[in-house]
């Protein structure tokens, strides 16, 4: 795969135009997460309807992410992974396929595919708190993991974190 | 044609074509190892003590007390293990500042699992050393001061004259039989600003051909004479015995010329660099709202400007730029090898989130007025862009 700098052509293209990037409106699930090492942030908004079938499914997903090249281009491919997806099937999407979608990261930018996944499964987490929903062992786990992590992300940006819950209020 | 600018001088600088010239035959016809006895040789080894007086001249030293190396990272090296190891019996008290290169910061480190102490003094937040704080740092054990002239990031000039003067002050209050040593690594400033190594106190000065347009490989020591230092590379005795290497006398002809050309033109030129960096940093300041300057509004090298904006990572602003053809470089733990944000940033008391948005722009000989205005042009959007997409935004 040809390459831009230490990134794929694919990985520039998702940098370039992310698709679904902004804020949701009344979203059903959000999952808010950061990494403690290099600092960058992802929150990830799903929406969740119903499928023909009458499965729940991903029916709108965005994201808003502060960090680089790498991380803004692992949140883009995760919404596209995601959308309209039941959410059996999106539990499934592993870093790897995200990592593969992109056709490949830096070794030193895995990390940012495990901050988009972690979005995604955290997102849901809130959807199924949120709809009193029995959560699957493997979810619980992954919430446990990412909790850790929040609490000093939220540490180090709570002057940022209080402007920005302060404008979702308006 | 798609635009090039490029504006990270800092990092390197393109060989000056006079440069160039000047190093030409000494790859082929004027090839000798400067060694020999023959005429080949002595050809070379002339070129070579040429080359140590021009470099001398650019700083007020004697040629004798110019010593090539092969880069600004083994002089920064040789001077911190080499003072060390020759005064290890006087004391292995070692003062540095916070804002040093790494390749001082990590030979430090060394030094620290090899039963040396380093004292890192504090910087303002401007990065600037207060030479009070030197003096009270010092003690009877101290054998070695290595403060940098002027940061690579941030470009913040230090008061290395007052600080020289504070040194030789406190080492006759405590009466020591022998000398503290006073380095500067001057890899950013030589060559951009004037530098006199007598005048500024200075006993050990580092300085680099690829940052002023000289080709990369070369680089130089000043040791003031009757230092002692134990080299790095023992060998067939080249430099005096200081650093055993066959001499790479092309790119030290290189670096000669450069030294001449920047000495000729020193003047001129950082008076047209300042005026385009400031206004840059001026149009940058009125354009993008939530944008800081960093290092000191005056007391800054001639061709650095460095900021950082809110919300906003750095390597997303350097690589959105570099598409639209634009050259530069930043300080975010993202665009590090260690993940870190950068020490230097994080010393003038920046948090992580601030250092994550910074964005070094640093100009040189080739830098026009209409590369600054391009400039002003594209970057506001480029961070409009990327806070669009951020979670975090102004109130």
């Amino acid at each position: 795969m040809s390459q831009i700098g230490p990134y794929t052509k694919k990985v520039m293209e998702h940098f370039k135009n992310p698709h679904n990037c902004g804020r949701m409106k009344n979203p059903d699930g959000v999952g808010k997460v950061g990494n403690v090492i290099c600092g960058d942030v992802l929150w990830l908004y799903i929406k969740v309807g119903k499928n023909k079938k009458g499965r729940e499914i991903i029916k709108d997903i965005k994201f808003e992410t502060f960090g680089c090249v790498a991380a803004l281009a692992t949140s883009s491919v995760i919404t596209d992974l995601a959308k309209g997806k039941t959410i059996e099937d999106a539990l499934k999407i592993s870093r790897q396929d995200i990592v593969k979608s992109l056709g490949g990261l830096p070794a030193i930018k895995l990390h940012c595919s495990v901050l988009a996944a972690d979005a995604l499964s955290e997102a849901l987490y809130d959807y199924f708190v949120k709809n009193k929903r029995e959560i699957p062992k493997e979810l619980e786990d992954k919430h446990r993991t990412a909790e850790k992590a929040k609490k000093e992300i939220g540490e180090r940006y709570e002057d940022w974190i209080e402007l920005e819950e302060e404008m979702h209020k308006k | 044609m798609r635009k090039k600018i490029y504006l990270d001088y800092a990092a390197t600088t393109p060989v000056d074509p006079r440069a160039l010239k000047a190093m030409l035959p000494y790859f082929t016809e004027k090839f000798g190892n400067t060694m020999s006895l023959h005429s080949f040789g002595q050809e070379a080894k002339e070129a070579l003590e040429r080359s140590r007086e021009a470099v001398a001249n650019l700083m007020g030293a004697k040629p004798r007390e110019i010593f090539f190396t092969g880069s600004a990272t083994e002089s920064n090296n040789t001077v911190l293990k080499g003072i060390a190891l020759a005064n290890k019996e006087k004391g292995r008290h070692i003062i540095i500042s916070p804002i040093e290169h790494d390749c001082i910061a990590e030979s430090s480190r060394f030094l620290e699992t090899q039963g040396f102490e380093i004292t890192r003094l504090p910087v303002d937040k401007f990065g600037l050393v207060d030479p009070a704080d030197v003096k009270r740092a010092i003690k009877k054990e101290t054998i070695l001061v290595s403060v940098i002239h002027a940061n690579n990031e941030i470009g913040t000039i230090e008061p290395i004259e007052e600080i020289g003067e504070v040194i030789k002050r406190k080492s006759e209050i405590l009466n020591l039989k022998s000398k503290i040593y006073f380095h500067t690594d001057a890899a950013q400033s030589f060559g951009k600003i004037p530098i006199d190594v007598n005048k500024m106190n200075i006993d050990l000065l580092t300085a680099s051909s690829h940052k002023i347009y000289g080709p990369k490989g070369a680089a130089c020591l000043f040791i003031r004479q009757g230092i002692k230092i134990i080299p790095l590379l023992h060998g067939g005795g080249h430099e005096s015995g200081l650093r055993s290497s066959t001499s790479n006398v092309p790119a030290i002809v290189g670096f000669a010329e450069a030294c001449r050309i920047c000495k000729k033109e020193l003047g001129k030129e950082s008076q047209r660099q300042s005026k385009m960096r400031d206004k840059l940093i001026k149009g940058v300041s009125k354009k993008i709202e939530d944008s800081h300057l960093n290092g000191h509004p005056q007391k800054r090298l001639p061709n650095n400007a460095n900021f950082w904006f809110s919300f906003v990572e750095g390597e997303s602003i350097i690589i959105q730029l570099d598409l639209l053809g634009v050259a530069a470089s930043t300080g975010s733990a993202c665009s590090s090898t260690k993940l870190e944000p950068s020490h230097v940033l994080l010393a003038i008391g920046l948090k992580p989130q601030e250092a994550h948005g910074s964005l070094r722009l640093s100009l040189g000989r080739w830098t026009k007025q209409s590369d600054i205005d391009y400039v002003l042009k594209v970057l506001p959007e480029v961070i409009r862009k990327l806070r669009a997409i951020s979670p975090f935004k102004r109130k």
